[in-house]
């Protein structure tokens, strides 16, 4: 019992997919700039990445070694044709906005990694639960960006105003930048260095030292 | 001609598929220690768009679009494949990669030498696959497929190539512990991305 939520909450923060393993970083930047589509993203990923580990899991000793990456390319196909079609069917105006990034869940790396790394060698069930806790590893840091992106840049959350805005005046002038690309790479580079002060272990050493006289704290 | 020019620059710039649709950040991000490697990817991710894109543009029009199998019979002209799209493309890509690997190793040996590793490596590549869904999504004619395949290919080539160089001088700097390695690389391609933005207003 331990163990298995051990499996199931250490992706979350301690190892986190995207901070630490940097996995799966293309979707969690592009939809990030409301909070409903990065939430629907974020259920999506979950759901595909537990249900291809456990199919992983249950064939994994009768898949050639040979053939396993498109054995596993075509389970997460699969399930993810299926949560598009769903999506489609009954979020229509969701799956728009979603554009291409539903289908990229197949190249997405947490799910093809975890396939490869956790369920070619451990039982369904743990797979299972790796596969949502990666999962909810992936939400926490889309969440945490759609979170900032949408209440700076639009001033609102799940569409909901929060911050009253200027043209409706409110107080809140609307941070425009929040909700271009680049913002997405500066609150990620936040998030890590959050997340690494927090672990100190996680931190990578620097390739180069510098000169002790070189530093102006150090002269 | 002039609206292939103008997709072509769209492509390549404005739409650029690392810095302003984030694809293959998985690869942008772990790749671009050093120019060499990062143009060595950057020329294998090109081929492979201008082959991959068209390809399934092909697929797309002969085979999956209602109707579209209508060459075999006019007896099919109410099938809709689309549904199985996601399944062919990246199944396209991922045996057009294998064979572009074969007979690049056959006929090409010394560009197959300098690829090496990183071939097989680009069927998982976001890159590929979201131009192919782009494609879809737009779409994009064979002609425009191919133009616009090679320009996304390229626009994310300079992008990595671009990085690799950043971080080469970036390795010598005094970066906070927290921050050092993956978090600046970040902050960085976040700054680039800025940079590409000011080609938003560009069209031909």
């Amino acid at each position: 019992m331990a163990k298995t939520k051990e499996v199931l909450v250490s992706p979350i923060f301690a190892n986190n997919p995207i901070a630490l393993q940097v996995l799966g970083i293309c979707s969690a930047l592009a939809v990030t700039s409301s909070m409903t589509v990065a939430m629907v993203m974020s259920i999506a990923l979950t759901v595909v990445c537990a249900f291809s580990n456990l199919f992983v899991a249950l064939i994994r000793n009768h898949i050639p070694s040979s053939i396993r990456i498109i054995v596993q390319m075509t389970i997460i196909a699969s399930l993810v044709i299926v949560v598009d079609q769903l999506l489609k069917a009954f979020a229509y105006e969701i799956s728009k906005q979603l554009s291409v990034f539903v289908g990229l869940i197949i190249t997405n790396c947490i799910v093809m990694g975890r396939a490869e790394a956790f369920a070619m060698k451990n039982p369904p069930m743990p797979s299972f639960i790796d596969g949502i806790g990666n999962g909810l590893g992936y939400s926490v840091i889309l969440l945490a960006v759609g979170f900032l992106r949408e209440l700076f840049g639009a001033g609102s959350l799940f569409g909901v105003e929060i911050l009253t805005k200027v043209t409706e005046g409110g107080w809140y002038y609307t941070n425009g930048m929040m909700l271009l690309p680049p913002s997405a790479f500066f609150i990620i580079g936040g998030l890590i260095w959050a997340i690494r002060a927090k672990y100190p272990d996680q931190e990578e050493a620097p390739e180069f030292k510098i000169a002790p006289n070189a530093r102006a704290s150090e002269a | 001609m002039e609206q292939f020019i103008s997709l072509f620059i769209k492509a390549v710039f404005v739409e650029n598929m690392a810095l302003a649709f984030f694809l293959g950040m998985c690869t942008f991000l772990a790749l671009s220690k050093n120019v060499k490697t990062a143009l060595g990817l950057g020329v294998a991710v090109i081929v492979v768009l201008a082959v991959t894109v068209p390809l399934n543009n092909l697929i797309l029009n002969f085979l999956l679009n209602e109707g579209a199998l209508t060459w075999i019979s006019a007896d099919f002209a109410t099938v809709d494949l689309s549904f199985l799209g996601l399944l062919s493309y990246i199944g396209v890509i991922a045996a057009s990669v294998q064979i572009l690997e074969m007979f690049l190793d056959k006929f090409v040996p010394v560009l197959y030498n300098a690829l090496g590793v990183f071939l097989p490596l680009i069927t998982v590549n976001c890159a590929i696959l979201g131009a192919s869904l782009f494609m879809v999504e737009r779409d994009y004619s064979f002609g425009e497929s191919l133009v616009y395949g090679t320009g996304a290919g390229l626009g994310w080539a300079l992008a990595i190539v671009a990085l690799a160089g950043i971080r080469e001088k970036l390795k010598y700097s005094d970066v906070p512990a927290g921050l050092q390695g993956l978090g600046i690389t970040f902050v960085t391609v976040g700054l680039m991305s800025l940079g590409f933005m000011s080609f938003s207003g560009v069209s031909l």
